[in-house]
Protein backbone atom coordinates (compact mmCIF):
# COMPACT_ATOMS: atom_id res chain seq x y z
CA UNK A 1 0.00 0.00 0.00
CA UNK A 2 2.45 2.62 -1.19
CA UNK A 3 -0.31 5.04 -2.01
CA UNK A 4 -2.15 5.17 1.30
CA UNK A 5 -0.81 8.66 2.22
CA UNK A 6 -2.19 10.02 -1.05
CA UNK A 7 -5.58 8.36 -0.48
CA UNK A 8 -5.66 9.70 3.06
CA UNK A 9 -4.77 13.21 1.89
CA UNK A 10 -7.46 13.18 -0.81
CA UNK A 11 -10.12 11.99 1.65
CA UNK A 12 -9.07 14.62 4.21
CA UNK A 13 -9.07 17.32 1.54
CA UNK A 14 -12.63 16.43 0.47
CA UNK A 15 -14.11 16.32 4.00
CA UNK A 16 -14.64 20.10 4.34
CA UNK A 17 -17.05 20.01 1.38
CA UNK A 18 -19.47 18.09 3.61
CA UNK A 19 -19.06 20.44 6.54
CA UNK A 20 -21.76 23.00 7.28
CA UNK A 21 -19.36 24.96 9.50
CA UNK A 22 -17.88 27.98 7.72
CA UNK A 23 -15.31 28.14 10.49
CA UNK A 24 -14.00 24.66 9.67
CA UNK A 25 -14.01 25.34 5.94
CA UNK A 26 -12.13 28.58 6.53
CA UNK A 27 -9.56 26.73 8.64
CA UNK A 28 -9.19 24.14 5.88
CA UNK A 29 -8.73 26.87 3.29
CA UNK A 30 -6.05 28.63 5.31
CA UNK A 31 -4.31 25.29 5.78
CA UNK A 32 -4.40 24.60 2.05
CA UNK A 33 -3.07 28.11 1.29
CA UNK A 34 -0.25 27.55 3.80
CA UNK A 35 0.60 24.26 2.14
CA UNK A 36 0.60 25.97 -1.26
CA UNK A 37 2.97 28.77 -0.30
CA UNK A 38 4.96 26.30 1.80
CA UNK A 39 5.40 24.14 -1.30
CA UNK A 40 6.65 27.21 -3.16
CA UNK A 41 9.28 27.78 -0.47
CA UNK A 42 10.02 24.05 -0.34
CA UNK A 43 10.70 23.89 -4.06
CA UNK A 44 13.32 26.64 -3.83
CA UNK A 45 14.61 26.11 -0.29
CA UNK A 46 14.03 22.41 0.30
CA UNK A 47 14.87 20.90 -3.07
CA UNK A 48 17.18 23.61 -4.39
CA UNK A 49 18.78 24.83 -1.17
CA UNK A 50 17.87 28.45 -1.93
CA UNK A 51 17.05 29.44 1.63
CA UNK A 52 14.80 32.46 1.35
CA UNK A 53 13.69 34.71 4.19
CA UNK A 54 11.53 36.84 1.95
CA UNK A 55 9.31 34.47 0.02
CA UNK A 56 6.30 36.62 0.95
CA UNK A 57 7.33 38.77 -2.03
CA UNK A 58 5.62 36.34 -4.38
CA UNK A 59 2.49 35.98 -2.27
CA UNK A 60 2.29 39.75 -1.92
CA UNK A 61 2.71 40.32 -5.65
CA UNK A 62 -0.25 38.04 -6.26
CA UNK A 63 -2.42 39.71 -3.63
CA UNK A 64 -1.72 43.22 -4.91
CA UNK A 65 -2.05 42.10 -8.54
CA UNK A 66 -5.57 40.84 -7.82
CA UNK A 67 -6.57 43.97 -5.90
CA UNK A 68 -5.07 46.53 -8.27
CA UNK A 69 -6.07 44.87 -11.54
CA UNK A 70 -9.76 44.84 -10.61
CA UNK A 71 -10.15 48.05 -8.62
CA UNK A 72 -8.02 50.22 -10.88
CA UNK A 73 -8.15 48.60 -14.30
CA UNK A 74 -11.47 46.81 -14.12
CA UNK A 75 -10.07 43.39 -14.95
CA UNK A 76 -11.96 40.27 -14.02
CA UNK A 77 -10.35 38.94 -10.85
CA UNK A 78 -10.15 35.53 -12.55
CA UNK A 79 -7.56 37.00 -14.91
CA UNK A 80 -5.49 37.87 -11.87
CA UNK A 81 -4.70 34.15 -11.46
CA UNK A 82 -2.67 33.71 -14.67
CA UNK A 83 -1.37 37.28 -14.38
CA UNK A 84 -0.10 36.57 -10.87
CA UNK A 85 1.67 33.40 -12.01
CA UNK A 86 3.47 35.41 -14.70
CA UNK A 87 4.27 38.23 -12.28
CA UNK A 88 5.54 35.86 -9.59
CA UNK A 89 7.69 33.98 -12.08
CA UNK A 90 9.09 37.21 -13.51
CA UNK A 91 9.87 38.51 -10.01
CA UNK A 92 11.60 35.25 -9.15
CA UNK A 93 13.64 35.38 -12.35
CA UNK A 94 14.71 38.99 -11.74
CA UNK A 95 15.74 38.31 -8.13
CA UNK A 96 17.49 35.13 -9.27
CA UNK A 97 19.40 36.77 -12.10
CA UNK A 98 20.55 39.60 -9.85
CA UNK A 99 21.54 37.38 -6.92
CA UNK A 100 23.01 34.36 -8.67
CA UNK A 101 24.95 36.20 -11.34
CA UNK A 102 26.58 38.05 -8.46
CA UNK A 103 27.39 34.65 -6.98
CA UNK A 104 25.29 35.09 -3.84
CA UNK A 105 24.37 31.97 -1.92
CA UNK A 106 23.60 30.70 1.55
CA UNK A 107 22.97 33.37 4.14
CA UNK A 108 23.81 36.16 1.67
CA UNK A 109 21.00 35.04 -0.59
CA UNK A 110 18.70 34.76 2.44
CA UNK A 111 19.50 38.35 3.42
CA UNK A 112 18.89 39.61 -0.10
CA UNK A 113 15.45 37.99 -0.20
CA UNK A 114 14.67 39.46 3.21
CA UNK A 115 15.71 42.89 1.94
CA UNK A 116 13.64 42.56 -1.23
CA UNK A 117 10.53 41.62 0.76
CA UNK A 118 11.04 44.50 3.19
CA UNK A 119 11.69 46.82 0.26
CA UNK A 120 8.39 45.76 -1.31
CA UNK A 121 6.57 46.29 1.97
CA UNK A 122 7.98 49.81 2.31
CA UNK A 123 7.19 50.60 -1.31
CA UNK A 124 3.63 49.33 -0.93
CA UNK A 125 3.39 51.53 2.17
CA UNK A 126 4.32 54.68 0.29
CA UNK A 127 3.13 54.28 -3.29
CA UNK A 128 -0.11 55.75 -4.55
CA UNK A 129 -1.08 52.74 -6.66
CA UNK A 130 -1.12 50.47 -3.58
CA UNK A 131 -2.97 53.13 -1.55
CA UNK A 132 -0.07 53.17 0.91
CA UNK A 133 -0.55 51.97 4.44
CA UNK A 134 -4.34 52.16 4.14
CA UNK A 135 -4.34 49.13 1.93
CA UNK A 136 -6.80 48.29 -0.82
CA UNK A 137 -10.41 47.32 -0.16
CA UNK A 138 -11.94 45.10 -2.82
CA UNK A 139 -15.65 45.96 -3.11
CA UNK A 140 -17.95 43.14 -2.05
CA UNK A 141 -19.76 41.83 -5.13
CA UNK A 142 -20.37 38.13 -4.65
CA UNK A 143 -20.77 36.02 -7.75
CA UNK A 144 -18.92 33.49 -9.85
CA UNK A 145 -17.95 36.12 -12.45
CA UNK A 146 -16.39 38.23 -9.70
CA UNK A 147 -14.46 35.39 -8.09
CA UNK A 148 -16.20 36.10 -4.77
CA UNK A 149 -18.26 33.48 -3.00
CA UNK A 150 -20.61 33.67 -0.05
CA UNK A 151 -20.04 29.98 0.59
CA UNK A 152 -16.43 29.50 1.65
CA UNK A 153 -16.42 26.00 0.16
CA UNK A 154 -16.16 27.44 -3.36
CA UNK A 155 -12.99 29.35 -2.51
CA UNK A 156 -11.70 26.28 -0.72
CA UNK A 157 -12.16 24.34 -3.98
CA UNK A 158 -10.11 26.94 -5.86
CA UNK A 159 -7.32 26.80 -3.28
CA UNK A 160 -7.39 23.02 -3.35
CA UNK A 161 -7.11 23.06 -7.14
CA UNK A 162 -4.06 25.32 -6.95
CA UNK A 163 -2.43 23.13 -4.30
CA UNK A 164 -3.07 20.04 -6.41
CA UNK A 165 -1.41 21.74 -9.38
CA UNK A 166 1.54 22.75 -7.18
CA UNK A 167 1.89 19.19 -5.90
CA UNK A 168 1.85 17.79 -9.43
CA UNK A 169 4.43 20.33 -10.61
CA UNK A 170 6.69 19.56 -7.65
CA UNK A 171 6.27 15.82 -8.16
CA UNK A 172 7.21 16.10 -11.82
CA UNK A 173 10.20 18.32 -11.04
CA UNK A 174 11.45 15.95 -8.35
CA UNK A 175 11.62 13.09 -10.83
CA UNK A 176 13.04 15.07 -13.75
CA UNK A 177 16.54 15.95 -14.88
CA UNK A 178 15.94 19.52 -13.71
CA UNK A 179 15.08 18.20 -10.25
CA UNK A 180 18.19 16.00 -10.09
CA UNK A 181 20.32 18.95 -11.13
CA UNK A 182 18.95 21.34 -8.55
CA UNK A 183 19.40 18.79 -5.77
CA UNK A 184 22.98 18.27 -7.00
CA UNK A 185 23.55 22.03 -6.96
CA UNK A 186 22.13 22.16 -3.41
CA UNK A 187 24.47 19.41 -2.21
CA UNK A 188 27.64 20.65 -3.93
CA UNK A 189 27.82 23.50 -6.43
CA UNK A 190 31.36 22.83 -7.68
CA UNK A 191 30.73 19.15 -8.29
CA UNK A 192 27.47 19.95 -10.07
CA UNK A 193 29.17 22.50 -12.33
CA UNK A 194 31.94 20.01 -13.11
CA UNK A 195 29.28 17.57 -14.30
CA UNK A 196 27.78 20.08 -16.68
CA UNK A 197 25.09 21.75 -14.55
CA UNK A 198 24.58 25.42 -15.47
CA UNK A 199 24.20 26.75 -11.92
CA UNK A 200 22.85 30.23 -12.67
CA UNK A 201 20.30 29.01 -15.21
CA UNK A 202 19.13 26.17 -12.96
CA UNK A 203 18.68 28.40 -9.93
CA UNK A 204 17.02 31.25 -11.83
CA UNK A 205 14.51 28.81 -13.35
CA UNK A 206 13.88 27.34 -9.93
CA UNK A 207 13.20 30.69 -8.30
CA UNK A 208 10.90 31.65 -11.20
CA UNK A 209 8.91 28.43 -10.79
CA UNK A 210 8.73 28.94 -7.05
CA UNK A 211 7.55 32.53 -7.51
CA UNK A 212 4.90 31.50 -9.99
CA UNK A 213 3.65 28.90 -7.53
CA UNK A 214 3.20 31.23 -4.55
CA UNK A 215 1.65 34.21 -6.31
CA UNK A 216 -1.85 32.75 -6.97
CA UNK A 217 -2.16 32.08 -3.23
CA UNK A 218 -2.09 35.86 -2.84
CA UNK A 219 -4.95 36.19 -5.34
CA UNK A 220 -7.07 33.67 -3.42
CA UNK A 221 -6.29 35.52 -0.19
CA UNK A 222 -7.32 38.88 -1.66
CA UNK A 223 -10.56 37.43 -3.06
CA UNK A 224 -11.39 35.71 0.25
CA UNK A 225 -10.80 38.58 2.63
CA UNK A 226 -11.28 41.44 0.14
CA UNK A 227 -8.52 43.46 1.73
CA UNK A 228 -4.75 43.77 1.14
CA UNK A 229 -2.27 45.92 3.01
CA UNK A 230 1.55 46.02 2.98
CA UNK A 231 2.02 43.84 6.08
CA UNK A 232 -0.50 41.22 4.99
CA UNK A 233 1.15 41.02 1.59
CA UNK A 234 4.87 41.37 2.27
CA UNK A 235 5.22 41.05 6.05
CA UNK A 236 8.02 38.95 7.47
CA UNK A 237 5.40 36.83 9.24
CA UNK A 238 4.24 35.45 5.90
CA UNK A 239 7.81 34.61 4.88
CA UNK A 240 8.35 32.84 8.19
CA UNK A 241 5.10 30.92 7.76
CA UNK A 242 6.24 29.63 4.36
CA UNK A 243 9.60 28.55 5.68
CA UNK A 244 8.17 27.04 8.85
CA UNK A 245 5.53 25.00 7.04
CA UNK A 246 8.19 23.42 4.83
CA UNK A 247 10.71 22.86 7.63
CA UNK A 248 8.23 21.40 10.13
CA UNK A 249 6.78 19.10 7.50
CA UNK A 250 10.10 18.10 6.01
CA UNK A 251 12.05 20.32 3.61
CA UNK A 252 12.94 18.73 0.31
CA UNK A 253 10.11 16.20 0.43
CA UNK A 254 6.96 16.26 -1.73
CA UNK A 255 4.48 15.95 1.16
CA UNK A 256 6.43 17.98 3.72
CA UNK A 257 4.60 21.29 3.22
CA UNK A 258 1.19 19.59 3.41
CA UNK A 259 2.08 17.83 6.66
CA UNK A 260 3.64 21.01 8.01
CA UNK A 261 0.62 23.15 7.15
CA UNK A 262 -1.80 20.70 8.79
CA UNK A 263 0.38 20.43 11.90
CA UNK A 264 0.85 24.20 12.23
CA UNK A 265 -2.81 25.09 11.84
CA UNK A 266 -3.97 22.30 14.13
CA UNK A 267 -1.55 23.37 16.86
CA UNK A 268 -2.37 27.03 16.43
CA UNK A 269 -6.14 26.58 16.49
CA UNK A 270 -6.13 23.94 19.19
CA UNK A 271 -4.06 26.07 21.53
CA UNK A 272 -6.34 29.04 20.83
CA UNK A 273 -9.49 27.00 21.42
CA UNK A 274 -8.28 25.24 24.54
CA UNK A 275 -6.64 28.14 26.34
CA UNK A 276 -8.73 31.16 27.16
CA UNK A 277 -6.07 33.23 28.92
CA UNK A 278 -4.98 35.96 26.49
CA UNK A 279 -1.38 35.70 25.29
CA UNK A 280 -1.01 32.17 26.52
CA UNK A 281 -1.95 30.44 23.28
CA UNK A 282 0.92 31.85 21.20
CA UNK A 283 3.29 30.73 23.96
CA UNK A 284 2.03 27.15 23.77
CA UNK A 285 2.21 27.37 20.00
CA UNK A 286 5.85 28.47 20.16
CA UNK A 287 6.68 25.78 22.67
CA UNK A 288 5.19 23.01 20.55
CA UNK A 289 7.11 24.32 17.51
CA UNK A 290 10.38 24.22 19.44
CA UNK A 291 9.56 20.70 20.56
CA UNK A 292 8.93 19.54 16.98
CA UNK A 293 12.17 21.09 15.76
CA UNK A 294 14.13 19.52 18.61
CA UNK A 295 12.61 16.04 18.23
CA UNK A 296 12.21 15.97 14.44
CA UNK A 297 15.07 17.91 12.86
CA UNK A 298 14.16 16.49 9.44
CA UNK A 299 10.51 17.38 9.81
CA UNK A 300 7.46 15.16 10.05
CA UNK A 301 8.11 13.55 6.66
CA UNK A 302 11.61 12.68 7.86
CA UNK A 303 10.23 10.23 10.43
CA UNK A 304 9.24 7.61 7.88
CA UNK A 305 12.70 7.58 6.36
CA UNK A 306 14.27 7.10 9.78
CA UNK B 1 47.51 24.38 -22.82
CA UNK B 2 49.65 27.31 -23.83
CA UNK B 3 51.47 29.75 -21.54
CA UNK B 4 48.98 29.41 -18.70
CA UNK B 5 49.68 31.73 -15.80
CA UNK B 6 47.86 32.52 -12.58
CA UNK B 7 48.76 34.58 -9.54
CA UNK B 8 47.04 34.71 -6.18
CA UNK B 9 47.97 38.05 -4.66
CA UNK B 10 51.76 38.18 -4.85
CA UNK B 11 52.14 34.44 -5.30
CA UNK B 12 52.69 33.30 -8.87
CA UNK B 13 51.06 29.89 -8.60
CA UNK B 14 51.42 28.90 -12.23
CA UNK B 15 54.02 30.43 -14.57
CA UNK B 16 53.64 30.12 -18.34
CA UNK B 17 52.87 26.41 -18.36
CA UNK B 18 52.39 24.72 -21.75
CA UNK B 19 51.70 21.07 -22.50
CA UNK B 20 49.40 18.74 -24.44
CA UNK B 21 47.33 15.70 -23.57
CA UNK B 22 47.39 13.64 -26.79
CA UNK B 23 44.15 11.93 -27.76
CA UNK B 24 43.82 8.33 -26.61
CA UNK B 25 46.75 8.49 -24.21
CA UNK B 26 47.38 8.92 -20.51
CA UNK B 27 49.31 12.06 -19.64
CA UNK B 28 50.44 12.75 -16.09
CA UNK B 29 51.17 16.02 -14.35
CA UNK B 30 53.31 15.51 -11.27
CA UNK B 31 55.14 17.72 -8.84
CA UNK B 32 55.68 18.41 -5.14
CA UNK B 33 52.95 19.88 -2.95
CA UNK B 34 52.10 23.44 -3.87
CA UNK B 35 53.64 23.14 -7.34
CA UNK B 36 50.46 24.43 -8.98
CA UNK B 37 49.04 21.17 -10.31
CA UNK B 38 45.50 21.59 -9.05
CA UNK B 39 45.48 25.27 -10.07
CA UNK B 40 46.48 24.23 -13.59
CA UNK B 41 43.62 21.72 -13.59
CA UNK B 42 41.16 24.24 -12.28
CA UNK B 43 42.10 26.61 -15.13
CA UNK B 44 41.75 23.85 -17.72
CA UNK B 45 38.26 22.92 -16.50
CA UNK B 46 37.02 26.50 -16.16
CA UNK B 47 36.93 26.78 -12.37
CA UNK B 48 39.59 29.49 -12.30
CA UNK B 49 40.16 32.03 -15.06
CA UNK B 50 43.86 32.21 -16.04
CA UNK B 51 45.60 35.60 -15.92
CA UNK B 52 47.13 34.83 -19.31
CA UNK B 53 47.52 31.95 -21.71
CA UNK B 54 45.01 29.76 -23.48
CA UNK B 55 43.34 26.41 -23.01
CA UNK B 56 42.18 24.67 -26.17
CA UNK B 57 40.29 21.46 -26.42
CA UNK B 58 39.83 19.60 -29.70
CA UNK B 59 40.65 22.75 -31.61
CA UNK B 60 38.26 24.99 -29.66
CA UNK B 61 39.62 27.80 -27.51
CA UNK B 62 37.83 27.25 -24.19
CA UNK B 63 39.84 29.75 -22.12
CA UNK B 64 37.59 31.40 -19.55
CA UNK B 65 34.54 29.25 -20.36
CA UNK B 66 32.22 28.19 -17.55
CA UNK B 67 32.82 24.67 -16.15
CA UNK B 68 29.44 23.38 -17.32
CA UNK B 69 30.07 24.48 -20.90
CA UNK B 70 33.49 22.84 -20.89
CA UNK B 71 31.95 19.67 -19.47
CA UNK B 72 29.30 19.73 -22.20
CA UNK B 73 32.08 19.92 -24.78
CA UNK B 74 33.62 16.74 -23.30
CA UNK B 75 36.33 17.79 -20.83
CA UNK B 76 35.37 16.77 -17.29
CA UNK B 77 37.35 16.99 -14.06
CA UNK B 78 37.27 15.15 -10.74
CA UNK B 79 38.22 16.65 -7.40
CA UNK B 80 41.19 15.83 -5.20
CA UNK B 81 39.03 16.26 -2.12
CA UNK B 82 36.07 14.10 -3.11
CA UNK B 83 32.82 16.04 -3.46
CA UNK B 84 29.96 13.53 -3.29
CA UNK B 85 26.34 14.69 -3.23
CA UNK B 86 26.15 13.32 0.29
CA UNK B 87 22.39 12.92 0.76
CA UNK B 88 21.97 11.07 -2.54
CA UNK B 89 22.54 7.41 -3.35
CA UNK B 90 25.56 6.33 -5.36
CA UNK B 91 23.34 5.74 -8.40
CA UNK B 92 21.76 9.21 -8.06
CA UNK B 93 25.23 10.74 -7.82
CA UNK B 94 26.36 9.11 -11.06
CA UNK B 95 23.01 9.91 -12.72
CA UNK B 96 23.72 13.65 -12.38
CA UNK B 97 26.65 13.08 -14.73
CA UNK B 98 24.61 10.92 -17.10
CA UNK B 99 21.94 13.63 -17.39
CA UNK B 100 24.43 15.72 -19.35
CA UNK B 101 23.77 13.57 -22.42
CA UNK B 102 20.10 12.66 -21.97
CA UNK B 103 17.08 14.35 -20.37
CA UNK B 104 15.41 10.95 -19.94
CA UNK B 105 15.35 9.57 -16.41
CA UNK B 106 15.37 5.89 -17.36
CA UNK B 107 18.16 6.32 -19.89
CA UNK B 108 20.26 8.31 -17.40
CA UNK B 109 19.65 5.71 -14.71
CA UNK B 110 20.68 2.90 -17.07
CA UNK B 111 23.92 4.74 -17.90
CA UNK B 112 24.54 5.37 -14.19
CA UNK B 113 24.06 1.70 -13.30
CA UNK B 114 26.23 0.54 -16.18
CA UNK B 115 29.10 2.95 -15.39
CA UNK B 116 28.84 2.31 -11.65
CA UNK B 117 28.97 -1.45 -12.12
CA UNK B 118 31.88 -1.14 -14.55
CA UNK B 119 33.86 0.87 -11.98
CA UNK B 120 33.21 -1.64 -9.20
CA UNK B 121 30.43 0.20 -7.36
CA UNK B 122 27.73 -2.32 -8.32
CA UNK B 123 27.00 -3.45 -4.78
CA UNK B 124 26.81 0.12 -3.49
CA UNK B 125 24.57 1.69 -6.15
CA UNK B 126 21.52 2.04 -3.90
CA UNK B 127 23.40 3.02 -0.75
CA UNK B 128 23.91 6.61 0.31
CA UNK B 129 27.11 8.12 -1.07
CA UNK B 130 28.14 9.11 2.45
CA UNK B 131 28.41 5.39 3.33
CA UNK B 132 31.31 4.89 0.90
CA UNK B 133 34.90 4.32 2.00
CA UNK B 134 37.64 6.68 0.80
CA UNK B 135 38.44 4.30 -2.07
CA UNK B 136 34.75 4.08 -2.90
CA UNK B 137 34.45 7.87 -3.00
CA UNK B 138 37.38 8.09 -5.38
CA UNK B 139 35.66 5.57 -7.64
CA UNK B 140 32.45 7.57 -7.40
CA UNK B 141 34.30 10.73 -8.50
CA UNK B 142 35.53 8.92 -11.60
CA UNK B 143 32.18 7.21 -12.25
CA UNK B 144 30.26 10.50 -12.11
CA UNK B 145 32.69 12.15 -14.49
CA UNK B 146 32.70 9.14 -16.81
CA UNK B 147 28.89 9.07 -16.93
CA UNK B 148 28.96 12.45 -18.70
CA UNK B 149 30.49 10.67 -21.69
CA UNK B 150 33.70 12.73 -21.76
CA UNK B 151 36.42 12.54 -24.37
CA UNK B 152 39.00 13.95 -21.93
CA UNK B 153 38.98 13.10 -18.24
CA UNK B 154 40.97 15.21 -15.77
CA UNK B 155 41.72 13.08 -12.70
CA UNK B 156 42.96 15.01 -9.67
CA UNK B 157 44.86 12.66 -7.32
CA UNK B 158 42.41 9.79 -7.46
CA UNK B 159 44.94 7.58 -5.68
CA UNK B 160 45.80 9.82 -2.75
CA UNK B 161 44.94 8.23 0.58
CA UNK B 162 44.51 4.71 -0.80
CA UNK B 163 46.43 1.59 0.26
CA UNK B 164 48.65 -0.30 -2.25
CA UNK B 165 46.06 -2.92 -3.20
CA UNK B 166 43.42 -0.23 -3.71
CA UNK B 167 45.91 1.69 -5.86
CA UNK B 168 46.46 -1.37 -8.05
CA UNK B 169 42.71 -1.67 -8.55
CA UNK B 170 42.37 2.00 -9.46
CA UNK B 171 45.31 1.76 -11.89
CA UNK B 172 43.58 -1.13 -13.63
CA UNK B 173 40.33 0.85 -13.65
CA UNK B 174 41.99 3.90 -15.24
CA UNK B 175 43.59 1.70 -17.91
CA UNK B 176 40.20 0.21 -18.68
CA UNK B 177 38.72 3.72 -19.00
CA UNK B 178 41.51 4.69 -21.41
CA UNK B 179 40.95 1.49 -23.40
CA UNK B 180 37.32 2.57 -23.64
CA UNK B 181 38.48 5.52 -25.74
CA UNK B 182 38.74 8.29 -23.15
CA UNK B 183 41.85 10.45 -23.12
CA UNK B 184 43.20 10.92 -19.61
CA UNK B 185 45.15 13.69 -17.95
CA UNK B 186 45.97 12.95 -14.34
CA UNK B 187 47.59 14.70 -11.44
CA UNK B 188 49.37 12.36 -9.13
CA UNK B 189 51.73 12.26 -6.23
CA UNK B 190 52.46 8.57 -6.27
CA UNK B 191 55.37 8.02 -8.64
CA UNK B 192 54.89 4.24 -8.83
CA UNK B 193 51.34 4.63 -10.09
CA UNK B 194 52.34 7.25 -12.63
CA UNK B 195 55.14 5.01 -13.94
CA UNK B 196 52.62 2.20 -14.39
CA UNK B 197 50.11 4.34 -16.24
CA UNK B 198 51.37 7.37 -18.08
CA UNK B 199 52.75 7.62 -21.60
CA UNK B 200 54.10 11.10 -20.95
CA UNK B 201 54.89 12.84 -17.68
CA UNK B 202 55.16 16.59 -17.13
CA UNK B 203 56.77 17.82 -13.95
CA UNK B 204 55.67 21.02 -12.30
CA UNK B 205 57.70 22.71 -9.55
CA UNK B 206 57.02 26.16 -8.08
CA UNK B 207 54.48 26.80 -10.80
CA UNK B 208 56.84 26.15 -13.73
CA UNK B 209 57.21 23.14 -15.98
CA UNK B 210 60.71 21.76 -15.32
CA UNK B 211 60.73 18.49 -17.25
CA UNK B 212 58.72 16.41 -19.71
CA UNK B 213 59.27 12.89 -20.93
CA UNK B 214 58.47 9.22 -20.46
CA UNK B 215 58.21 8.01 -16.83
CA UNK B 216 61.66 6.41 -17.17
CA UNK B 217 63.30 9.63 -18.40
CA UNK B 218 61.63 11.64 -15.66
CA UNK B 219 62.77 9.29 -12.89
CA UNK B 220 66.42 10.00 -13.71
CA UNK B 221 66.03 13.71 -14.49
CA UNK B 222 68.31 15.92 -12.37
CA UNK B 223 65.94 18.83 -12.07
CA UNK B 224 63.09 16.54 -11.03
CA UNK B 225 65.09 14.79 -8.33
CA UNK B 226 66.18 18.15 -6.92
CA UNK B 227 62.66 19.49 -6.98
CA UNK B 228 61.39 16.53 -5.00
CA UNK B 229 64.31 15.85 -2.69
CA UNK B 230 66.07 19.19 -2.38
CA UNK B 231 69.09 20.94 -3.86
CA UNK B 232 72.14 18.71 -4.21
CA UNK B 233 70.14 15.50 -3.98
CA UNK B 234 70.95 14.48 -7.53
CA UNK B 235 74.68 14.73 -6.87
CA UNK B 236 74.44 12.77 -3.65
CA UNK B 237 72.45 10.04 -5.37
CA UNK B 238 75.01 9.88 -8.18
CA UNK B 239 77.85 9.60 -5.64
CA UNK B 240 76.07 6.91 -3.62
CA UNK B 241 75.35 4.86 -6.71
Amino acid sequence: MRHWPVVLAVVAALLPFFSPSQYLVNLAMLTVLSALIGQSWNLAGGFGGLTSFGHAVFFGMGAYAAAILQTRFGWSPWLALPASVALGAATGAVIGIAAFRAGLRGSYFALVTLAVAEGCRILANSLEITKGGLGILVPLRPGLANFQFLDRRAMYAVALGLLTAAMLVTWQIARSRFGARLVAARENEDAAAALGVDLVRTKVMLLALSGGMAAPAGVVYAQSYLYVDPSIAFGAERSVEMLLVAMIGGAGTLWGPVLGAVALHLIEDASRALIATPGFAPMVYGFVLLLIIAVLPKGIAGVRRG
Amino acid sequence: MRDLSKSFGGLRAVKAVSFDAPEGGITALIGPNGAGKTTTFAMAAGFIAPDSGTVSFQGTDVTGWRPDRIAALGMVRTFQVTQPFAGLTVMENIRVGAYLRTPDRRAAEAVAREVGTRLGLGAMLDREASALTVAGRKRLEVARALATGPSLLLLDEVMAGLNPSEINEIVAMIRAVRDGGVTILLIEHIMQAVAALADTVHVLADGALIASGTPREIASDRAVIEAYLGRGAADRMARDA
